[in-house]
């Protein structure tokens, strides 16, 4: 790790929080371009005549409808219905698909997905060694890109076998930012000179830190902080990639929760006055604490404490106004429609 | 970011937050080394103007993308003017610690506290010692 990164340890991996300060970092990416070191991020592949079927089995989208080349948002649930990962998978060839874990759920994810295996003609392979993972994001990233790539870029959702910088790729036309990009999943060794050559053509290093505030200003959710296995993806507002008809482990109870209705959902909200709301904050209505805030931060493009929370559901209409316990005071804010940061 | 700086002019509490003294008012902020620690801060709210502030007690906040951390008052008296611009841009604090990131002007209630507090030699050694 070099350029003066800040390093803290994350799920056992050394990960660089920031290299030039978080805001400037975030104001780089929604302006230009960044590229974020995500190698933490883990692996699976699954492969074998029935590889869509026990995808279909585990993960709540419906992976029939990923085309050769496409991609897919989806939550691995247990038979709850609670959140255990959420994940993105590429479909790599008709029998062949690769998972991306978040790092702190990758063990069990990998686990999850063997023990269910057996049961199907596909075989699952930990991958997490094979990969680096950079991430090039912003208005500025598929142009970079694209000059050091022997091929056109993927579309949105999309992904393509290229050549970038000597090394070859898996280039994802996907994100965590709210910008335009693509990651690229690269063969270790190859990792450092694409980094180097990204850099050159005009991105600047960022780190987690920036990924967070990015993420949450358009309000995609974090897996342990909003997503986690004491909620559905239904409650979460994920009820979009949950396709109960499939049968997936969870589905039931994933109906259920849909059918009557989830008694607490999560929402965007914005402080309208000062201060900066953290998870763990209760949120409250007069004197009722009607919720509990799973993401805080101040938004560096929009100037404001913004966050997300699980609040009752009779509140979840835009412009309802609540308030922030922010350690003992109470803050006025108001809930907001995702995402809290758009172009326009 | 700023380079690490102690400047001569400036009287010192053990917190590292500094006092410009001039006649009976002051200027407080947070050392170098305090913005350092703290890393980048994102947010900071200042205290009301007539605010009275006592020596050695918080009289504000500041939070980093690390830590929420208590500013304390080196003097007391009472605040009398506020920098309102750090509401706006915290990172102020950071890039430079001992001009535009100063926090509150002070009308001191008491002037002679300041013999208790360290000049930059002596703060610089308080650094050198926690090390």
């Amino acid at each position: 790790m070099e350029a003066g990164a800040k390093l803290v340890d994350f799920a056992g991996w050394e990960m660089p929080v920031s290299y030039d300060g978080i805001r400037e970092e975030h104001l780089r990416v929604r302006s230009s371009c960044g590229v974020f070191d995500v190698s933490h991020m883990g692996e699976i592949e699954t492969e074998g005549p029935q590889a869509v079927d026990l995808l279909q089995r585990l993960l709540s989208n419906d992976v029939s409808r990923i085309e050769v080349g496409g991609a897919q948002y989806s939550c691995l649930c247990a038979e709850d219905g609670g959140v255990l990962d959420d994940l993105f998978t590429y479909r790599l060839d008709d029998e062949r698909f690769l998972t991306v874990s978040n790092a702190a759920n990758h063990e069990r994810d990998l686990e999850w997905f063997e023990a269910h295996a057996v049961e199907f003609e596909a075989e699952v392979r930990d991958r997490i060694d094979a990969y680096a993972m950079l991430a090039v994001q912003g208005p500025r990233a598929r142009e970079i890109v694209r000059k050091l790539a022997d091929g056109e870029l993927p579309a949105r959702f999309g992904t393509a076998d290229l050549v970038v910088a000597e090394a070859p790729c898996l280039v994802c036309g996907t994100g965590y930012t709210g910008e335009d990009g693509v990651e690229l999943l690269i063969p270790r060794e190859g990792a450092r000179a694409v980094w180097d050559a990204v850099i050159g053509g005009g991105a600047g290093p960022a780190g987690l830190g920036a990924r967070d505030t990015l993420r949450l200003e358009v309000n995609y959710c974090l897996y342990g902080n909003d997503l986690t296995e004491e909620r559905t993806p239904i409650e979460a507002g994920l009820g979009w990639c949950v396709k109960e008809g499939t049968g997936f482990i969870g589905a039931q109870s994933c109906r259920e929760v849909r059918d009557q209705g989830p008694e607490q959902t999560l929402q965007p909200f914005v402080l309208t006055g000062s201060g900066i709301p953290r998870q763990g904050n209760p949120i409250l209505e007069g004197d009722a604490a009607v919720g509990e805030v799973t993401s805080g931060t101040m938004s560096p493009s929009l100037g404001v404490g913004i966050g997300m929370g699980y609040v009752n559901a009779g509140l979840a209409e835009p412009g309802t106004e609540i308030e922030i316990d922010v350690r003992g005071r109470a803050r006025p804010a108001e809930i907001r429609r995702a995402p809290l940061y758009s172009k326009d | 970011m700023a380079e690490e700086s102690y400047p001569d002019d400036l009287r010192y509490h053990p917190e590292h937050d500094w006092a410009r003294i001039e006649g009976d008012e002051a200027t407080f902020g947070l050392t170098w080394y305090a913005q350092d620690a703290l890393g980048e801060v994102v947010f900071y709210e200042p205290p009301e103007a007539g605010k009275a502030v006592k020596k050695d007690e918080a009289y504000a906040e500041v939070e980093s993308v690390k830590a929420v951390s208590d500013v304390y008052a080196p003097l007391s008296g009472e605040v009398t003017g506020v920098n309102a611009a750090l509401a706006e841009n915290p990172e102020k604090i950071n890039q430079d610690p001992y001009g535009e990131g100063w926090m509150v002007k002070v009308k001191l209630s008491d002037p002679s506290e300041a013999e208790a507090l360290m000049d930059a030699a002596a703060y610089k050694k308080l650094l050198e010692d926690a090390d």
